[in-house]
Parts: structure tokens; sequence; C-alpha cells
């Protein structure tokens, strides 16, 4: 805008703040902030972008154009719809497998395996630790056998992308899906496998962890090299940011630390010999979709526009591939209530349209009923009718990035970025994201945002619907999860009878071979990849890797 | 000068959801109670011990995982082992009605799901202290 106009618009705006005063008018707050606590003002104009000395070109461009705020693709969802995906996974590997035939049957694109804690922690289903675990929040997996189970009568090429998350066991998981392929005589460049294979944030937030926070970290890296040079295609990590959001972090935090730990993966690849072009375009986001829809698209198109810029002026990256941040989303559980559970789905879909207006490239929903089981078929269902009504029925997908240019959005989208950089200089003159989680940084932020949330719905100053306002005496009325009573026990039962029948000499050597891999700090994929095909347990293989990195001891919890 | 109330909050198994536990914590503590948190992925036998050791009044169990059957009763067990039953049991998380009236019945003495108030939980216990025999 020229400077004459704008001096006008200023006037305007003057008087028409002094009329509003005259005419008596009253807010009904005094302030007004996102979740994350930036200020909101009354009204947007040309003014407050002219102010931030907004640049068309410099920070937004055209779609699929450095530095990408509008957009990673240049034709977004008029070219392809994102990816719609289900998290999905319970009990037994039949279960599960069943389960997945019904979720492909209703039209996802993509699918990602939730696994049950002892698989995902490196324990065997009939391991002390993990009584009572087995089959709970995800299916057990203890060997290539119960994968071969899971995708029985399914090829991995019936979506376009399919993984799981493999935290603490990266090279585990990668293994699984390589061996997987081969037995399906599927090459790995006929699909995209991917794995979440992100452990730092585990050690903050989400706690699937069981190794020291070097050898974790160095596992992680060791699928980073591994992929970058014999799988270009797959994507072996998302940096993810949803799990700090679930324990308490604002907006703002979750992008600082994602993008913290993610220059900590690339700095540690880089050790490898691996140039950031070589592996970077390989990384994938995994981000919280969640309620403050105008601050998640401002978190998306910041997201963006930091990530470019920091991987051209930071790290040197030449390869326009590596300066785009894709991702991945999951709508936030925290926000969903127990209270008149129906509501979850307005939540949900609010959430969802926020990651759309922000240029998602995967999501999977959250089900109407988590609050108090694993989802069930019809509200997974429904999971997946919700974004295929975002997709075809309310308009939203036709133009990129739709919000692109609005006053309030370009404003946040700017604040958004500045407030990360902070965060981001702070982490870094304390050491970077490793000595900032050692001394607890992360931690206590996340939790004192946690707790400060909780006070203000303690408060009334934050209302959620059924829980502190617009209750009603109820009856909850969920239909049920149908699942097998009695699926622990029975895969116990058929892990131990497996243990016999395999043989067990070739997967001793497997394992000795692992050993000796890990003690001559080698990469680990190789033997591992190995061990798998021999179908040693998910436990066998961590039992190895305590012995050589021993185990990770945290001390008393502080809150 | 009378004896704060001790109270440990208590996460047992794999579950690595801890926002719950850590609010709940630092509520009670704001409620001039005395709290100790465990951290996470503490074995039935850990809880008690510390339990113990902590002398506390009560043991405040979450579990998001759905393992909490298993769980809390083995907590339950090993406390009438160690004759500590004076300790009483509550427990919060993802845990479903039929759940609920099954702990109860166990010995739990609340259960908190999805939206309680902390001020509820520092009701509860207040009033179970009262009633306590420590």
């Amino acid at each position: 805008m020229e400077g004459k106009s704008l001096a006008q618009l200023k006037k305007i705006r003057q008087e028409w703040e002094t009329d509003l005063g005259k005419k008596g008018l009253k807010e009904r707050r005094n302030e007004f902030f996102t979740r994350s606590g930036i200020p909101v003002k009354r009204v947007y104009t040309p003014i407050d972008l002219e102010e931030a000395g907004f640049d068309y070109v410099k920070d937004l461009n055209f779609p699929g154009e450095y530095p990408y705020t509008r957009g990673v693709d240049p034709l977004m969802y008029r070219e392809n719809l994102w990816l719609i995906g289900q998290y999905g996974g319970f009990g037994s590997p039949e279960e599960t497998n069943q389960r997945f035939k019904y979720l492909l049957s209703q039209g996802i694109t993509a699918l990602t395996i939730a696994l049950d804690l002892p698989t995902q922690m490196g324990y065997d289903s009939d391991d002390p630790m993990s009584k009572g675990e087995v089959g709970k929040t995800g299916v057990a997996v203890d060997s290539l056998r119960d994968m071969e189970i899971i995708f029985e009568g399914i090829p991995l090429t019936a979506v376009k992308l399919v993984g799981t998350l493999a935290n603490a066991i990266g090279p585990i998981g990668l293994s699984w899906f390589m061996a997987l392929a081969e037995k399906q005589k599927v090459p790995p460049t006929a699909f995209v496998g991917f794995l979440q294979n992100e452990i730092l944030k585990e050690y903050v937030a989400r706690g699937a962890f069981f190794l020291p926070v070097n050898a974790g970290l160095k596992l992680v890296i060791d699928v980073l090299e591994y992929s970058a040079r014999h799988l270009p295609n797959w994507l072996p990590i998302q940096l993810c940011g949803y799990h700090f959001r679930e324990a308490g972090a604002n907006a703002v935090q979750e992008v600082a630390f994602t993008l913290a730990d993610a220059i900590t993966y690339i700095e540690e690849t880089i050790k490898r010999g691996l140039k950031v072009d070589d592996f970077v375009p390989q990384f994938f986001f995994f981000l919280s979709a969640n309620l403050d829809v105008f601050e998640e698209v401002a978190k998306f198109r910041a997201l963006r526009r930091i990530w470019a810029r920091l991987m051209k002026e930071r790290f040197g990256a030449k390869d326009p591939r590596s300066m785009r941040a894709r991702f991945h989303i999951y709508t936030a559980g925290s926000t969903l209530t127990a209270q008149q559970p129906m509501n979850n789905i307005v939540r949900v879909t609010a959430a969802a349209m926020a990651a759309v207006l922000g240029g998602v490239q995967h999501a999977f929903l959250s089900s109407m009923d988590e609050p108090f089981q694993t989802p069930s078929e019809e509200s997974a269902r429904v999971a997946i009718r919700t974004q295929q009504i975002l997709a075809h029925e309310l308009g939203v997908i036709d133009t990129v990035d739709p919000l692109g240019g609005s006053y309030y959005v370009e404003s946040l989208t700017n604040q958004m970025e500045e407030n990360v950089w902070d965060y981001l200089k702070k982490i870094e003159s304390m050491g970077g994201a490793l000595a900032a989680i050692e001394k607890g940084f992360y931690q206590t932020e996340i939790s004192s945002a946690a707790y400060q949330f909780q006070q203000q719905i303690a408060k009334k100053d934050r209302i959620v619907v059924g829980v502190n306002e617009y209750r009603i005496e109820e009856q909850i009325n969920i239909k049920p999860l149908k699942h097998d009573p009695k699926s622990e026990k029975k895969v116990v039962s058929s892990l131990k009878s497996f243990k016999k029948e395999r043989g067990g000499l070739a997967v001793k050597k497997a394992l000795e071979e692992v050993k000796r891999t890990a003690e001559s700090n080698g990469n680990l994929v190789p033997p591992i990849f190995e061990a798998v095909k021999q179908y040693a347990t998910v436990g066998e293989i961590s039992n190895v890797l305590r012995e050589v990195y021993g185990e990770y001891v945290g001390g008393k919890g502080y809150f | 000068m009378e004896r704060k109330t001790r109270i440990l909050i208590a996460k047992p198994g794999l579950d690595g959801h801890d926002r719950g536990a850590k609010i709940v914590a630092r509520a009670l503590s704001d409620a001039g109670m005395e709290v100790i948190y465990t951290g996470l992925h503490q074995t039935p036998e850990q809880i008690v011990a510390t339990a113990i050791q902590e002398d506390v009044d009560g043991i405040g169990l979450s579990i998001l995982s759905g393992a909490h059957m298993a769980h809390i009763r083995s907590v339950l067990r090993l406390l009438k082992k160690k004759k500590a039953e004076d300790i009483f049991v509550f427990a919060g998380g993802i845990i479903p009605e039929k759940d609920v009236l099954k702990l109860k019945r166990m010995g739990v003495l609340e259960v908190f799901t999805p939206g309680a108030a902390t001020s509820e939980i520092i009701d509860f216990v207040k009033k179970a202290r009262d009633k306590g025999t420590k």
C-alpha cells in the first residue's frame, strides 16, 4: 500500500475507534488471546501487515516456492487430496488384521499401525513387564510373524503410505517393513514406508523409551543413515510436536521444541558423512491439529516458513525438497471430553479443518470415543468420514491456502514465527535440544503451561463445553470396542510355542552379530534386519541392546 | 503442629502419559499437601515400597493405557501383604465405567475419569485422610 493511502487508512481507523468509544460499546472481555498467549486485536487491517514490513514475495511467494508459506506443492489439493489415514491396531495381530481390512474398505489412503507399549519399549509379550499391557493401546507385535499376520491379505501397496511409530525401536520397525516387503515380493520403491522413529520427545513427553538418551538417539540416526542410502523414497522420521502439545505445550512451544530437536537430528546425521540434501528431503513433521483454528493455521504456515529459512540459511540446503516442511497431523486427543462424547466429532472436525486450511499432507483423526477406549469400528469410521466430508463437501480445498492474505492470519503467522525464533535462540543458548532436555527446560515449560491451562478451566476463564459449563446428567452410551478379552493370554501362549518351534541357532547367530555391531558402534540396521528375518523377537533384540548400552534411569518425577 | 497430608502420585506400568498425574500432583501440593511423584514406568513393587518408605496417607495411581486392572490389583495386593492397608488408594485415567465399579469393589476409594476437576480431587483426598487411621 502506498504511503498516502496508508496514512489515510490510519486516519479512518482512528475515527472508527473514536466512534466506538462514543457509542459506549464495550467488549465482553478486557483482553483476547490465542491459546499460546498471543494478544488478539479487535480487527486487523493492511496497517498491521505494513507495520510488520510484510513483503508478499519474501514472506509468502507462490505455493510450491520458497519459503513455502502458502504450501509445499504448487497445486496442493487441486492436484491431489491429502492422504486420508487412520491410526489403528489393538489386541492380537489377528484382530488387527480384521480391523485393517475394515478400515481399508472404507476408503483410507494411508495406514498407521498402533503398537502396544511392550512392543514400543522392547519387551516381548511374555516378559513380566508386559503383564496387563499386551494388546492395549495397540497391537502386540513380537516378531516378523506377527507383522505377516497383520498384513495377511493386505498388500503393502494397498495404501500410499504405511508405517508405525517405533520410536525406541527404530531399526526393528524399519526391518519389519523391509522384511515384509521381501515376503510380499514388493520392491521398497513401490510403496512409501514410514516410521515415527523420534526418540527425543519420548524422554520429554511420551515416555516410550528404554535405552539411555545417547543410545536412543544413535538408533534413530542409524535408521536415517540407512534410509538415506537404501530407501530414498521412505519417510524414516516424523519430527514430533504432537506429543509436546498433548503434554500441555502451547502452539509456539510445540513448533519450537520440534525444530530444536530437528536441528539435533540433522547435526547428528551429518556426522555420518551425509549432506543435508542427502537425507532431509525424507523428513516429515508430525503435528497436533488443535482447536484454536486460526492460530493452528498460522502455526502450520509459520512452521513452513521457518523450516525453509532454517534449511537454506543455517544448513545451506540447495535441494528445494530439503526446505519443504511436509507434515502429518493427528487431532488433539487432549481436547476431547468424556462428557457428552458425541460433541467430540465437532471438535475433531474443526481441528482437522484447521490442518487442511494449513496445508497438511497426511491426516488421521481422533475418534469420539477415545476418552473411553480404543476406538470402536463405528467411531473409527466416523473419523474417516469426517475427513471425506472435509474433502468433498465443505468447499475448503478448491483454492490453495485460502486464508493467505487474511490480515489476521498473516499477522498471527508473523507473530508465531517471531515467538518460535525467540525460543530457538533460548534453546541454542542452553547448548541445544539435548542440553535443554537434560536441564528439564522443555519439561518445566510444558508442565507449567499444562497447569495454567487447567487453572483457566477451573476458574472458567476458558469454557470447555460439557465439562465446566453446559453440563447434563447423562448416561454415557458408547458402543464398546468388540475385542477378545483373552487376547493377552492367547498372544503370550502363541509366542511361547512360536519360540520353541522357531529353531534357535540362526537367531542366536544373528543376535550375536547385533551385539558385535553395537559394541563396535556400527550401524545397527543391517544386523537387526537379519535378526528380524530370522524371526528374532523385539524383546530378544532389545535385550541385546540393553546389555550393551544399559537402561535409561530416570530420577524422581518433578511436576 | 498437625502433620501434613502426604500423597504419592504414581505411574504404574509402561504408560508414559503423565500430564494428568503432574497436574494432580501440583494441585494437591498447592492445596498444602506434601506430594511425591514417582515418575514413569514404576512397578507395583516400587510404588508400594516408596509409599511405605515415604509414610504416605494415600496413593494416587494414574493410568491411561488400559492396563489399570492388572496394575491396581497388584498394588492393592502388595499393600495388604505389607500390612499397609491403612494407605488409601485412588485412581485416575481412561477407565471405563464397568472397570470403575470393579476397582471400587477391589478397594479403590475413588476413580477420577477425564474432565474431573482438581478441586474434586483435593476435596476427596482431604476427606479420605480425615477418615483414615494415620
